[in-house]
Parts: C-alpha cells; structure tokens; sequence
C-alpha cells in the first residue's frame, strides 16, 4: 500500500479500524481530540460505534462495558484525562480485559499545558492507580511507528488478556507524516474466549468482576497477575539501539520523540567524529532491563535526556545498578530540547568522562555553543 | 407432591447476604421473574453496582459485570452499544446512583440508552453503616447527620425519578415501591414494563423502586414498612412519570400565566 501524509492522531485512529477495532468511547481533551474527530466520522462508514462519553471518567467504564462483552475497543485522552481514567484501569487490569488505550502526553502537573511532555512516564509504567497491576507500554518515536505499535498493542492484549497504552508526546498526535497502514477488512474479530459476557445460552454464566472479599482468593488473583507479568516481562521487551555497534564513551537513553532528536544529535556529533550511542526503550514496560545495561557496560557514562524532571531515569539507574555515573537533562511543560540543547549535554558528560575533544573539532566551537546552551536554559523559564 | 413456588429461573439457588426485612431480596427475585417471563435470561447482561447490592453478580442467574462505584450505567452504555441484541440492566442504590454515579446515570439517559436502570432507593448508605444519602428525608437522622437532615446544610433529598423525567430525550420513567404485596404487584408490572421497552429497542428505561432499611433506620421491618408508607412516600410519590410517547412529562408543561 502507498504511503499517505497523516496527522499523528488521526493515524493512530485508522490503525485502530486496521487493527479490527470499531469500537470507541472517549473525551475531547488537547492534543489528541483529532482521534475522537477522526473515529466519529471513519466508524459510521466501517459499521463502527463512536460514543462521546460525558467525561473521561465514563469513557473508561465504557470501554470496560464494551470490552467486557467481548469486542475490540479503544479510548484515547491526554494526561490528565488518564489520570480520571486510572480508576477504571485497575478494575480492567484486574478483570483482565483486553482494551487499548493511548495517552498524547501534555505538561503537567495539575492542569499544566497542552504541549508536549514526558511526564506521565511514572504512572503509565509504575502507578496507573491502586492495586498491584501492571499496563503493557509501548512509546512510539514516530507517525509509522504509532501506527505499527496500534496493531501489536491489540495483538498483545488479547494474546495476555492485559490492557495495552501507548504513550506518545504531543508531537507524535500533532505532527504530519508519510505513513502506510495495513490493509483494512484483514483483522479477525476479537475471540471472546472463556470470558466474554455475550448472553449465557447454551453456557454457564459468566461474571466479569474483581471483588474477592476471601483474603486467600484475592491473593491468589494477584499471585495469578504476577505471574502473568513475569510472562509478559520475559516475551515483551522491545528496545532499539541506534550507534552502538561503534565504540562509544556516553550512551544517551531516551524514549519517545526525544529519541529522535537525540538522532539528529548523534549524526551531527558524528560528523565531527564524536560518537555516541542510543538507547531507546520501545516497550517502557516491560522496560528492557538487560538489554539497556549491556548497552551501559559498553559507555563510561550515561546521559538519559527526557521531557520531564526524570521519570525513565528510575529505570536507567536499576539497570545501570550504580557501575556507570548517569547524567540527566529534562525540560517539562512543553519545552522540547532542540538537537543543539542534546549536543550540549553530550559534550558535559563527555567532560565530565575525561574524554579529550576529537580532534576533527575547531577549538572555539565548544565556546560558541556555550552561550546557546544558556540562551535554551533561559527559555525554559519564561 | 407438586412444587408450587421455588427460584424464579433469573435467580441463581443461593441465599443473600441481605438483613432480614431488607426488600432487596424482594426487588431481586421480581428482576429475576421478569426475565424469566420474557425469556431474556439466556441474552441479558447485568450490572452490580458498590452498595449493599454489590454482592448481585452472585443472585441474578444471568452473566453479569460487577462495576465500580456509581459507574454502572457508563458500563451498561458500552456493553450495549457493543451488543445492541443484549439486553442489559443495571441494578443500583442511591449512594451508587444518586450521589457518586450523578453524572454517569443523567448521561446515559439524556442520550437515551437502550438499558434498563433499576434504582433501589432507600434513603441511606446501607453497606457502609448508615450515613445520610443523597435521598435521605429531611430530619432524618442517620450516622452523618445525627440531628437529622437540615436542608439548609446538605439540600433537600434527589428526587431521581423526576430528575430523570425532566430530561427532553424520550425515555420510560417510573416509581414503584415494594412495601406491601399490593405495591410489590404493581412495581413488578412497571418493571416488566421497563424491559419490555428495552426489547422493543423504545428508549432508555429507569425505575425507581422504595425499599427499606430495618437496620439502618432502626426500626423492625414491620416498622420499615410502615415508615417507608408514611415518610417516604409523601416526598417520592408513586406513579409513572414518563413514557416514550409523552417526552415532555406532565411536570414540565409550562406555569399558568406565562
């Protein structure tokens, strides 16, 4: 299929209708109000249901309803419409019902802004809400690969029975790219399985439920959990390294479209015959441990760079578990580091290393972009 | 020997956890009869609500969702949407309905879904020990308001039933009460009512049914009954206060001399 120019949002909509979900209930919340736009006008045309919910707090019960009874189904929002939704994620997790959500991230906290950030990290990963579960995350670095992570976000929540968030800064929603979707009509329909509400004929019935008021009932519900975390951590981890087969002293981690500016970092870093390696979670969780400290083995020192005050930076730190120092550059509230910002902190951390200049590089360079790094550190605090 | 009265087939052959001279139970077992004399049991789905109705998914004999508080009518939206051929219902408190689920329960039938919502309205938090509820009477006294409701304070109680029939969107809307087997007769007939609309896919149904309370009001449930006849039902009169073809309930005619 040719490739076609789509807005971030709107590409993950029509992931969502390849992926053989047609069903969607959700909230106008900036910046991801083009998915509900784009689904309420593509699910009439492909026998969809679209439902503007009164608030994200029902929409997230929506989907628990829909899902519950054995159909594929998607809610989108942005931070704090997540944090109305959590509630209801506990209760899916716990019924383990398969549903896909996406968070476009925007500045917090509270209110905070509505460009891009990194700061839902912590709770998409670590604290979705009470109760001991686990999402399955999945941070997209680009329009083609929000689009492909749609389709394996519903394949590995039916194959765990687990809910699946893909969390994306504002960038990925809002920016225009060349994309190519799957074919559509391919999808099979989701299988209710054993779970499904779908009427009792012929069956025994069924109840959709986590309230386990026997002590040891409940605590084998949660060791059942566990274990299927465990499954999903061992099967699930997906990461991407970008400049790491050459030697390098700093390796830069960093998810999202961070990621991708850290690229265009490297390249020109590269030009001058400084080389530094990536490391990009693709699955933040399960976050790929191994893989980021075999990464870190290689460097004398991390740099992990984020849109936020250093959430990732937990799990940088557990993988490094103390061997190499790690620095941290973060900017919130919409202020996204430029690829000038990301140099800048390269070439700290390569003081900081003990690493001598290449020699490719003209001595008053490093100079000239000191007073750049200062011009980006004042704008962060208008 | 011939049996002549046993488990309607929308209950499942289990005792209930309710207090004696609750009418929950009695509640139950007409939900449980309407499904059984419509034949919808085999394609229905409930929703238990948080309250003392919360143990529901185990008595009614037909797949159901627990859900969490006051969210209800939002699961019952996406189920039906989902599965318009299901039928689906949502069993709820006061607590669950008129306080915490204000905003789901409104929504669901301003855009008047397909469900049928069966309200239990009793006046007070029954599973958590007795506090004032959205609907409790003024001067009644409960854990909260332990000098009685003073209106001036905490409002007047939610009258649900007119709430909801105040809405433009077309809808069925009743009160019933199950405090003698007179009323118990005549609120199983507007349920039956209720699901019938369903089936026939006319609009968002809601039934409001008074129960009582022996625990929590304090009162032997001879007294309940009594009580629920003589305080409850001044403030929530019986009656049907809307129907599909009449979108505009009686109350909402405009006042003479405009």
């Amino acid at each position: 299929m040719a490739k076609v120019l789509m807005k971030g949002n709107e590409a993950i909509g029509e992931a969502a209708i390849r992926a053989g979900c047609v069903h969607f209930f959700g909230y106008p919340i900036t910046p991801q109000s083009e998915v509900p736009e784009y689904l309420a006008k593509r699910l009439p045309e492909v026998g969809g249901k679209y439902v503007q919910a009164e608030s994200e707090v029902a929409a997230s019960n929506m989907i628990y309803g829909a899902c519950g009874v054995g159909v594929r189904v998607l809610t989108t929002s942005s931070s704090p419409g997540i944090s109305l939704m959590a509630e209801a994620l506990s209760y899916i997790a716990a019924c383990e019902l398969p549903v896909v959500l996406v968070n476009i991230m925007r500045g917090g906290p509270g209110l905070g802004g509505i460009l891009p950030a990194q700061g839902d990290y912590l709770q998409a990963t670590k604290g979705t809400a009470h109760g001991d579960f686990k999402l399955l995350v999945l941070a997209p670095a680009s329009v083609q690969e929000a689009v492909d992570l749609m389709g394996l976000a519903f394949q590995l929540a039916e194959k765990y029975l687990t809910p699946v968030m893909l969390i994306g800064d504002g960038m990925i929603g809002q920016m225009m790219e060349p994309v190519e979707f799957p074919p559509e009509g391919q999808a099979k329909p989701l299988d209710p399985g054993d779970w499904a509400l779908t009427g009792c004929a012929g069956r025994p019935r069924r109840v959709v439920n986590s309230l386990y008021l026997d002590p040891e009932l409940l605590n084998q519900h949660n060791l059942k959990l566990k274990a299927k975390y465990a499954r999903i951590a061992e099967a699930e981890q997906r990461w991407e390294l970008y400049n790491c087969d050459a030697p390098y002293d700093v390796l830069i981690t960093a998810f999202g479209m961070v990621a991708r500016i850290c690229k265009t970092a490297i390249e020109e870093l590269k030009a001058e015959g400084i080389s530094v390696g990536l490391f990009r979670p693709i699955s933040v969780n399960p976050f790929p441990t191994r893989a980021c400290r075999e990464a870190i083995d290689k460097a004398r020192r991390v740099l992990d760079l984020e849109m936020n005050m250093g959430q990732m930076l937990v799990d940088i730190e557990a993988a490094a578990q103390g061997t190499k120092p790690i620095d941290f550059f973060g900017t919130a509230g919409g202020v996204v580091p430029s690829p000038d910002d990301v140099i800048a902190q390269v070439r700290k951390s390569l003081a900081a290393a003990g690493v001598e200049p290449a020699p490719a590089r003209a001595p008053s360079k490093p100079a000239a972009k000191a007073p750049k790094g200062a011009g980006q550190a004042k704008r962060a605090k208008k | 020997m011939k049996k002549i009265f046993g488990y309607p087939q929308g209950l499942t052959e289990r005792r209930t956890h309710y207090c004696p001279g609750c009418t929950h139970g009695v509640i139950h077992r007409m939900v449980g009869e309407v499904l059984e004399e419509l034949e919808l049991r085999e394609r229905t789905v409930g929703i238990a609500p948080v309250g003392c109705s919360v143990l529901a998914y185990e008595y009614f004999n037909c797949d159901m969702f627990e859900a969490s508080h006051g969210r209800a009518p939002a699961v019952a939206t996406g189920a039906k949407r989902a599965r318009p051929e299901l039928v689906v219902f949502t069993y709820q408190g006061d607590g669950d309905l008129a306080s915490i689920g204000m905003a789901e329960i409104v929504h669901a039938a301003n855009r008047g879904e397909k469900i049928s919502v069966v309200f239990v309205n009793n006046a007070i938090y029954g599973m958590t020990g007795g506090q004032m509820a959205p609907t409790t009477l003024v001067g009644q006294r409960t854990t909260t308001c332990p000098a009685g409701r003073d209106p001036a304070q905490v409002g007047f109680p939610v009258r649900m039933a007119e709430l909801v029939a105040g809405l433009r969107t077309p809808g069925f809307v009743a009160r019933a009460s199950v405090h003698t087997p007179r009323a118990t007769v005549q609120a199983k007939a507007v349920l039956r009512r209720a699901f019938e609309h369903q089936v026939q896919g006319t609009c968002f149904t809601f039934t409001e049914i008074l129960s009582t309370c022996p625990t929590n009001w304090g009162l032997s449930p001879k007294e309940a009954a009594s009580w629920l006849e003589k305080e409850m039902i001044p403030y929530y009169p019986l009656g049907i206060f809307k129907t599909p073809d009449m979108a505009e309930g009686p109350h909402l005619r405009p006042a003479e001399g405009l």
